[in-house]
């Protein structure tokens, strides 16, 4: 993963680099990309991440496995190394939808240690999953989906588009109704995402100061035992967001930079809240690209930011979100997975996981089993 | 033991200067450890009367005080007597051994949370209705962040713009030795915020070094070239009400009464023990003087480390002096914006950190607390449970005809004062209990050095024996050895 989950690619680890199990030159996403390979490889059955902008979402495309983003406070953050606190939530990773839910409702519920984490009952996830053999032809019938107009344009990969387009497709024959929505604030969530999460990150991180925690440099007054034990013991990314944090924060500069972020954040959950009251549930691609190559990012920190458009808006709101791979971008040497995002009102993990089994068992001629592991993977 | 838990701070001090590890931007920093006094002592300390030393003002100064004014302002921290630490189920006792009570959450750990005590909420309520403030039935927890090595988390959890409570007064009533009178002094806020920890450092085969580590038992290496600080974590995250007056006082001895009322004022709400020497309250005070005349105020120092509330009232009387000397050499541009330190042994302030500008805590609300929201029930109720207060207390004393000695002696003390009304409540003579009380009895506890709960005359017995002196059956004399058996057995 990437150091303290500031990344999208595992290229900012402060000990290897994770390769994608569907082509090991290409970056399993991030910053969970350890955890989503690991499910991908088949090492093992599920596993946990952490969400702050999409570090489960994302890797889930980007490996072509099943995460889930639950809402804000659904599970506890006790434990958790904090990076951004209004934004992060543990996800899960699955090869399947069901498996997913299981993890979930295994690790849901309040907890006595996080004063954030919800009181709301958590319902038997498991229990709302039918079998494919006792489907109707149309089993979402009357199911309102919206897919988000913003996430389709202009940036996004044309074959990330026609996947997503052809999954809501398959969701219509499945009985729904899709119909594109605006949400006019979501171009304004990335760099809003960006304020908050490193104005956090810096207050979060000021732990790592050397006096407890990392090496502890010799110095000659405290000022430079703080600064050069954090300049030698924590990454590059990770000190490039905690500057920007700390800028934000700054006097003179918080009502322009995090004052207004909070602004934004208020506009994008109300924006959410319109849609939501409009549509069951809104899609969109959970990144405008599939996997890109190792080193194909690395320093160019802006283009590796605007990959998180897809998802930083969905941490803002609180809301939950499910991927699930629903297609193949076909352009390079090898298919790489493409995953459908699901984002639902607050506390409707179930709802999602619901259309989310149903959608899964109803795709037709489509594996997700990378060919390290197994050579069926043609769609 | 400190070893164990925490690692210790290596600085070559060849760059150093010790006074700069008194150099925090927040509070007072503790850094020597305090023997270990009990309770009683330490309260009849406090208790004695304030005596205002003029030695230490430069005699030459003294006929232009009159031609200047201080004001003094004073911010309290309130160390709150909760079981529990402020976001944490850690017990606080003062004297343990260092990071004997600490967890997870205190100390700061990766992955741990703060979670409210709701009894921070309670007291700080409490001290707001009693110090007549109005409350924010919406606050929240902000974070001010700054690094030091007692502050394990690189912020402080604290409330900024939103305190729990604004806008009140502290009624006072000065000692007739000063001259008595009744003052109104103004408070700007209350806010609820916790401690940091203490350093406990050495300093090359010092006083201190021997007698921090021999002290508290810690075997330790001190690394020839420098200086080891170690950090105790006991302390941090006790609740703290932070308390700011307005600049309304003019006087050592007005400021050192304030101070003496709000603690009078947390022991009677029951809130905290309100000890100084324990630093259970400890008072920073902010003061300027200017012409008589002029309405714009003086540049402003803050003095620290005051320990008593006779260092209170010394420390700004000094102060007073030092500044209205360079007003009155012309050298007016001499005061400037610093912190200053009291010097109890030389009895003088001295500069310990100049300001480098305004310092930068970026506040920000604190996410991982949920905002903090009173209902009108919760505040009534807590409004009712209020006990009587001192000033209440004070006024119901005047009127019941007993002179303004007697009202601030019996008041003072929440047990006395309990001692004495359940006297009266007796049918007793009030003007006797209190004379029996003040005389006899009061001799005997400061003798003692008791408290008057530890002694063994309960007020139905005083009651029976004023009635007994009053009616002839026994002769004051003989009530005399009565009450001085009594006490004792």
């Amino acid at each position: 993963m990437d150091e303290f989950g500031m990344g999208s690619t595992t290229e900012g680890s402060a000990y290897q680099v994770t390769a994608n199990p569907w082509d090991l030159s290409r970056v399993p996403g991030g910053s969970s990309g350890g955890s989503a390979a690991a499910v991908s490889a088949g090492q093992c059955m599920v596993s946990l991440g952490s969400d702050t902008g999409g570090s489960v979402r994302q890797p889930a495309s980007f490996c072509g496995v099943v995460g889930l983003k639950p809402t804000y406070g659904r599970v506890s953050r006790y434990g958790l190394v904090a990076y951004a606190s209004s934004l992060d939530v543990i996800g899960c990773f699955g090869t399947s939808v069901a498996d997913a839910g299981i993890l979930l409702h295994a690790i849901s519920g309040h907890d006595k240690f996080d004063a954030t984490s919800s009181k709301r009952e958590v319902p038997d996830f498991a229990s709302q999953f039918i079998a494919r053999d006792n489907l109707d032809s149309k089993p979402l019938k009357g199911l309102r989906v919206g897919l988000i107009r913003e996430t389709i344009e202009d940036g996004v990969d044309p074959e990330v588009t026609s996947s997503i387009r052809g999954a809501a497709s398959h969701l219509e024959e499945l009985g729904c109704t899709v119909t594109e929505v605006s949400l006019p604030s979501f171009s304004l969530g990335l760099p809003a995402y960006y304020i908050l999460a490193s104005s956090e990150s810096s207050s979060n991180l000021s732990r790592y100061d050397g006096v407890r925690y990392g090496k502890q440099v010799v110095a000659d007054e405290l000022n430079s035992l703080y600064g050069e034990s954090r300049a030698g013991g924590l990454g590059s990314e990770v000190k490039m967001r905690i500057l920007m944090g700390t800028y934000a924060l700054s006097a003179g500069y918080y009502d322009a930079y995090y004052k207004r972020a909070q602004q934004v954040r208020t506009l994008v959950r109300e924006s959410f809240r319109a849609a939501l009251d409009e549509n069951d549930i809104l899609i969109s691609p959970a990144a405008p690209s599939a996997a890109y190559k190792i080193g194909e990012k690395k320093n160019d920190p802006l283009s590796m930011y605007a990959g998180d458009i897809m998802t930083v808006n969905v941490n803002l709101a609180g809301l939950p979100a499910l991927v699930l791979p629903c297609g193949f971008v076909n352009s390079s040497s090898v298919a790489l997975p493409v995953g459908i995002q699901m984002i639902g009102a607050a506390f409707e993990e179930e709802k999602l996981l619901k259309v989310g089994h149903i959608f899964e068992q109803t795709l037709q001629g489509c594996s997700f089993i990378p060919p390290l592991v197994s050579d069926e993977s043609a769609c | 033991m400190a070893l164990t838990f925490l690692r210790g701070i290596q600085i070559n001090p060849s760059m150093l200067y010790p006074s700069s590890y008194f150099a925090r931007k927040h509070g007072v920093l503790y850094c020597c450890m305090r023997s270990a006094q009990t309770q009683t002592a330490t309260q009849e300390k406090e208790q004695t009367k304030l005596k205002v030393s003029t030695q230490s003002q430069p005699k030459a100064v003294d006929k232009y005080l009159k031609d200047y004014e201080a004001v003094i302002g004073i911010e309290t921290h309130v160390q709150l007597s909760t079981l529990t630490k402020a976001f944490c189920s850690c017990p606080y006792n003062y004297g343990s051994p260092p990071n004997t009570s600490v967890c997870p959450v205190c100390m700061g750990l990766p992955g741990a949370l703060p979670v409210l005590n709701s009894k921070v909420i309670e007291c700080a309520v409490r001290v707001g209705l009693a110090l007549n403030c109005k409350l924010s039935m919406n606050s929240k927890f902000d974070r001010k962040q700054y690094f030091y090595p007692d502050l394990p988390k690189g912020y402080q959890i604290s409330q900024f713009d939103i305190p729990i409570a604004t806008g009140g007064y502290l009624d006072v009533d000065l000692p007739l030795e000063y001259g008595g009178g009744h003052r109104k002094f103004g408070i700007t806020r209350v806010h609820m915020e916790e401690d940091a920890g203490k350093l406990l450092h050495t300093d090359g085969g010092s006083y201190s070094q021997e007698r921090t580590l021999s002290h508290l038992n810690i075997r330790m290496d001190i690394d020839f070239l420098g200086f080891l600080i170690q950090v105790d974590l006991n302390r941090a995250g006790v609740p703290l009400l932070e308390i700011v007056s307005e600049p309304d006082m003019r006087t050592g001895i007005e400021a050192a009464e304030y101070a003496s009322e709000l603690q009078r004022l947390v022991r009677y709400l029951g809130v905290s023990n309100g000890n100084m020497q324990e630093g259970s309250l400890r008072c920073d005070v902010n003061i300027s003087v200017r012409p008589i005349g002029q309405l714009e105020f003086g540049t402003k120092v803050e003095i620290k480390n005051l320990n008593s509330f006779s260092s209170v009232s010394r420390a700004i009387d000094y102060e007073i002096s030092r500044q209205v000397q360079l007003h009155s050499q012309g050298q007016v541009d001499q005061i400037v914006q610093e912190t200053r330190l009291w010097e109890e042994g030389a009895q003088k302030t001295v500069t310990m950190r100049k300001k480098e500008g305004l310092a930068d805590y970026r506040y920000f609300p604190e996410p991982d607390l949920p905002g903090v929201t009173l209902t009108e029930e919760y505040v009534d109720n807590i409004r009712e449970s209020l006990p009587e207060l001192p000033e209440d207390k004070r006024r119901r004393y005047e009127k019941m005809g007993l002179s303004m000695q007697d009202v601030l002696f019996l008041a003072n003390d929440n047990n006395i004062a309990d001692f004495f009304d359940t006297t009266i409540a007796g049918g007793a003579d009030v003007k006797l209990a209190a004379n029996w009380i003040m005389g006899d009895i009061a001799a005997y506890m400061k003798n003692e050095k008791v408290t008057i709960n530890e002694i063994k005359l309960t007020p139905q017995e005083l009651g029976e024996l004023i009635a007994s002196i009053k009616d002839g059956t026994i002769s004051g004399k003989i009530g005399k050895e009565v009450i001085t058996l009594r006490v004792m057995i």
